[in-house]
């Protein structure tokens, strides 16, 4: 009668498929709270999980319940201590005791919905709406992907790719219509041949009868040797086709001011900008590189880990920082085959002069090429306020502003708290409409 | 079977095997099938890893559902719960099917797994097969295909008509589910065969009696014309059955809008409101029977000498925080325990067939003293529900025990009165209130569907029968009338009859 049944080791997740449900139903409520919760977050923890909690409405599930107030009402309780028939007991002031937690709409005594977002959910909210702007594709003769996808079935194939099932069928169906007679009738009739030949022939009609037996016997091997069990037409071969695989290639120029006048508040706001876009580039363009260049007074390109964890100082010139993204892209990322995209981050101080070959770079060697180039400045929390307008700024934000007349394809923004970050994020990378 | 394999202990320490399980659970059996004399259905004992649990928990505890959002919801929550440590996890999960499935956690110790199968695989397992709610309104032969088919069904719809489409009619069904349950068994619908079977039989009975002469005599069709209007209402409440309690069977039979595969989305709701409308009716009677068999069962183990006195100790710490009633001014009171009142009713019945009191003599003439507490306690358990339950069977033992009283609470009083206390005076009425509050027809409030002229307005009337002028909740009340309206697809409208004087409350209508 007992029956053990050891479950551990069946799928997990079986609720996945209702907790994807219940996240697109609350979609626009855990967006706008992820939105808000990057501004608590430290520049190490930006793509961990998170614990959020979203009102109630919208997943709320309503029933025909009584209210929790209202009319006359009886119940029965345990552990009486003093009372007796009819004592009367003072109710609680409004909104103590009972009334208090239970009087909720829903009936379920909450107000806001807590639960734990996974790091890829939230990243995905994060990103959401996100993208590289007009990412194209470029060098159609340098194709070295291909995807292969099935496509139906083909004559010809290596053995590794044969269709058994495929086959059988096509077997199955010649060897009926040529009449292929069947094992068990060969068995039957060499039976019976057996049958007479260990008795011995008894009679004249005995004798007839094996020899037409006999001769019927040598008709079917004949014919089973005629039309073979597999013939090589019936074999199919699972087909293949290649598709090639658009190559969109980009890389992402991140240049940082990293010299004195950036204070450790400055140069953590870039870096968090920094990691931010390398965070979103590396979940949405798994094929992107990623150039970071650092300059004070001279610049280098250097590795992810200098670049977010080292420090340095230094004179500041800009252009230095561009020379060396011109460099970095003439050796390996030529325009033909490439979408180029740069960031760039400073405090907007410049060396005086540099502007000017800035502007020269930038125009003439640099924006021809480029797809886009975002330009933050993080500027003081008072600053602000004084920048408003697009003309006013550091030397750096003026030089950059009569590039931004010339060129549609470059934007720039203001950072000045750590709240800023991601809404500017935002603004820089939001999906386009399609005629951009 | 000899004196040395009784002796010896099952088992020695919290690990588990299998080994251990099938033997710990033989011992069980025997205690159940030939001392108490349950009948059960076959069991399948599961083991299950607790996120396994948690998956199960929140599909309401169902091995096979189908996917919904708010089922979601409830793991989101449940985990929380649980990874904060605000609540643990059940040690099992029994399902109402033939074979009995239960499931047992693997974190469980062996003295656990040991109570959990005396406790889920006997106990309620007894109880699913034998009590008369269960018999009369589940199927357990059937429900695992039933749902195993309806996931399906749900997925293919999804597919075909998009999860928004399917979502929309199931969040609208979830939130008519409990007035998605036929409370009392309708004729069956007569197939086609017994149509025409009653057809003949009428036709042969006419053509026996013909009589030329009755086409003689005249009729009075002149005085139709009159009655024609509330003839014509009264006919069509009796086409459609109204009035009607089950809001979902008449939305699935008459709504004008739906399409076949959304009615068979409700139809399927329906059926699992139905599956759980006994459960909801049964929750004292079924833990006080499961709570008791365990109970008696592991105490004849430990008596055999079958567990050891460690193994002894962690039941019964759990067995008695599990039937721990906590005063009504304990700071952790959320109503009365249904384990500690239903473990204590049986108990207590089992106690007045046995060593009964002058007073239980007066009280239960027809079982005190008689000696056969297990004929008593399985025809108990076979033919009551919690309301008849208690009504039948709480004596003035317990609720002198549980120290019960009531209180009555009128919204317009400053006051709540203590209506009566554990005295003389107050047992049959404590038993009467109590034994109220857990029926079902008057916790849930009674809404009916008492109109829907299909030929003119479409308009889809209920009626809310207020009970003691305790209103309902108005914004729920609201969005349920809003996903009903979805259903019917025309105005729904909605309005509250006092019980007692019959009139109108308040009105409301969604356009």
């Amino acid at each position: 009668m007992r029956h053990f049944v050891d479950r551990r080791l069946n799928p997990k997740d079986k609720n996945l498929g209702n907790r994807q449900r219940f996240m697109r139903r609350a979609r626009e409520q855990i967006k706008k709270v992820v939105s808000d919760s990057i501004k608590n977050r430290s520049i190490t923890n930006v793509d961990e999980g998170e614990m959020i909690s979203i009102p109630t409405k919208g997943i709320a599930e309503p029933r025909f319940n009584h209210s929790p107030t209202g009319g006359y009402r009886e119940r029965v309780f345990s552990g009486n201590k003093e009372f007796t028939t009819g004592d009367k007991i003072q109710k609680p002031a409004q909104g103590a005791g009972e009334g208090g937690k239970k009087a909720s709409d829903d009936g379920e005594g909450e107000d806001a919905f807590t639960f734990a977002l996974t790091r890829d959910e939230f990243l995905d909210i994060y990103f959401e709406d996100l993208e590289l702007p007009d990412l194209v594709q470029k060098d159609l003769k340098e194709i070295q992907s291909f995807q292969y996808h099935r496509a139906g079935f083909s004559r010809t194939g290596t053995p590794n790719q044969i269709s058994i099932r495929r086959t059988i069928r096509n077997s199955f169906g010649r060897r009926l219509a040529l009449g292929r007679p069947k094992a068990a009738e060969v068995e039957e009739v060499e039976a019976e041949v057996d049958d007479i030949e260990t008795t011995g022939p008894k009679s004249e009609a005995d004798l007839y009868r094996l020899s037409t037996l006999k001769t019927k016997l040598m008709e079917l091997e004949e014919s089973r040797r005629n039309v073979p069990y597999l013939d090589p037409i019936d074999i199919r071969y699972k087909r293949l086709d290649k598709f090639p695989r658009p190559n969109t290639k980009a890389v992402m120029f991140c240049l940082m001011d990293v010299s004195g006048s950036m204070g450790e508040r400055e140069k953590d706001l870039a870096k968090r900008f920094f990691i931010l876009l390398h965070l979103f580039l590396k979940r949405r363009y798994e094929q992107t590189d990623i150039v970071f260049i650092r300059h004070t007074h001279e610049a280098s390109e250097v590795d992810e880990e200098t670049f977010f964890y080292s420090r340095e100082s230094g004179g500041t010139v800009v252009s230095t920082a561009l020379n060396e993204m011109i460099k970095v892209l003439q050796d390996r990322y030529p325009v033909s085959s490439w979408n180029i995209y740069a960031a760039q981050a400073s405090d907007g101080d410049n060396f005086p002069d540099d502007g000017d070959r800035c502007i020269a770079l930038l125009q003439e060697k640099i924006m021809p090429l480029c797809q886009y180039f975002a330009y933050v400045e993080i500027v003081d929390e008072r600053e602000l306020d004084m920048f408003q307008t697009a003309t006013s700024g550091a030397e750096l934000w003026q030089a950059y502003n009569t590039v931004r007349e010339n060129c549609q394809n470059f934007e720039m923004k203001h950072i000045a708290r750590p709240s800023d970050i991601y809404p500017v994020f935002r603004e820089l990378f939001a999906k386009q409409p399609t005629e951009a | 079977m000899t004196v040395q394999a009784e002796t010896k202990p099952l088992f020695d320490g919290p690990e588990w095997t299998f080994d251990i399980l099938a033997r710990t659970y033989d011992a069980i059996e025997d205690v159940a099938l030939n001392d108490l004399g349950l009948d059960t259905y076959p069991n399948q004992v599961e083991i299950i890893s607790a996120e396994q649990m948690l998956d199960a928990h929140s599909s309401v505890g169902m091995p096979l559902m189908y996917h919904h959002w708010s089922f979601g919801k409830h793991f989101v929550q449940e985990e929380q719960m649980y990874r904060k440590g605000y609540s643990g996890l059940a040690y099992e999960i029994v399902i109402n099917s033939n074979p009995c499935i239960s499931y047992n956690m693997e974190q469980n110790t062996m003295p656990i797994q040991a109570l959990v199968i005396a406790h889920a695989a006997f106990g309620h397992n007894h109880f699913f097969k034998n009590n008369y709610l269960f018999r009369q309104w589940t199927d357990a032969d059937s429900v695992l295909d039933y749902l195993e088919y309806s996931k399906k069904f749900v997925a293919q719809c999804e597919e075909e008509h998009g999860n928004a489409a399917v979502e929309e009619i199931l969040d609208a069904a979830h939130a008519l589910m409990d007035h998605g349950v036929s409370r009392y068994p309708r004729p069956h619908e007569p197939t086609t065969k017994e149509k025409k079977d009653r057809a003949d039989e009428m036709r042969a009975y006419e053509e026996s009696t013909f009589n030329d002469l009755w086409r003689t005599v005249p009729t009075s069709d002149d005085d139709g014309g009159k009655t024609d209007a509330p003839d014509e209402a009264a006919k069509r409440l009796r086409a459609m059955n109204l009035p009607e309690e089950n809001i979902l069977y008449f939305i699935e039979k008459h709504s004008p809008v739906l399409n076949g595969w959304q009615r068979e989305l409700i139809s399927i709701v329906r059926y699992i409101a139905q599956y759980f409308y006994p459960q909801r009716q049964t929750k004292i009677m079924n833990e006080g029977c499961a709570t008791f068999v365990h109970h008696y069962i592991v105490n004849a183990l430990y008596d055999k000498g079958l567990l050891t006195e460690g193994a002894m100790l962690e039941i019964l710490h759990s067995h008695s925080s599990v039937v721990y009633q906590p005063e009504f001014d304990a700071p952790g009171y959320r109503g009365l325990n249904p384990y500690a009142l239903g473990f204590g009713i049986v108990k207590d019945i089992e106690r007045i067939c046995t060593d009964p009191k002058p007073e239980d003599e007066e009280w239960f003439p027809d079982i005190a003293g008689c000696g056969d507490w297990r004929t008593v306690l399985k025809d108990a358990w076979a033919n009551y529900r919690d309301e008849s339950f208690i009504q039948q069977f709480l004596s003035p033992h317990m609720i002198r025990q549980l120290r019960l009283f009531s209180l009555g609470d009128d919204a317009s009083d400053r006051h709540y009165t203590v209506t009566s206390i554990h005295d003389e005076g107050g047992y049959r009425t404590i038993r009467e209130k109590l034994a109220r509050s857990y029926d079902i027809g008057v916790i849930e409030p009674d809404i009916q569907i008492i109109d829907a002229d299909l030929q003119g307005d479409r308009e889809l009337r209920l009626q809310h029968t207020v009970r003691d002028r305790v209103p309902l909740s108005e914004k729920t009340r609201d969005e349920v009338l809003k996903h009903l309206k979805l259903l019917w697809g025309y105005d729904v409208s909605l309005v509250g009859i006092d019980r007692e004087d019959e009139k109108k409350i308040y009105e409301t209508r969604v356009s």
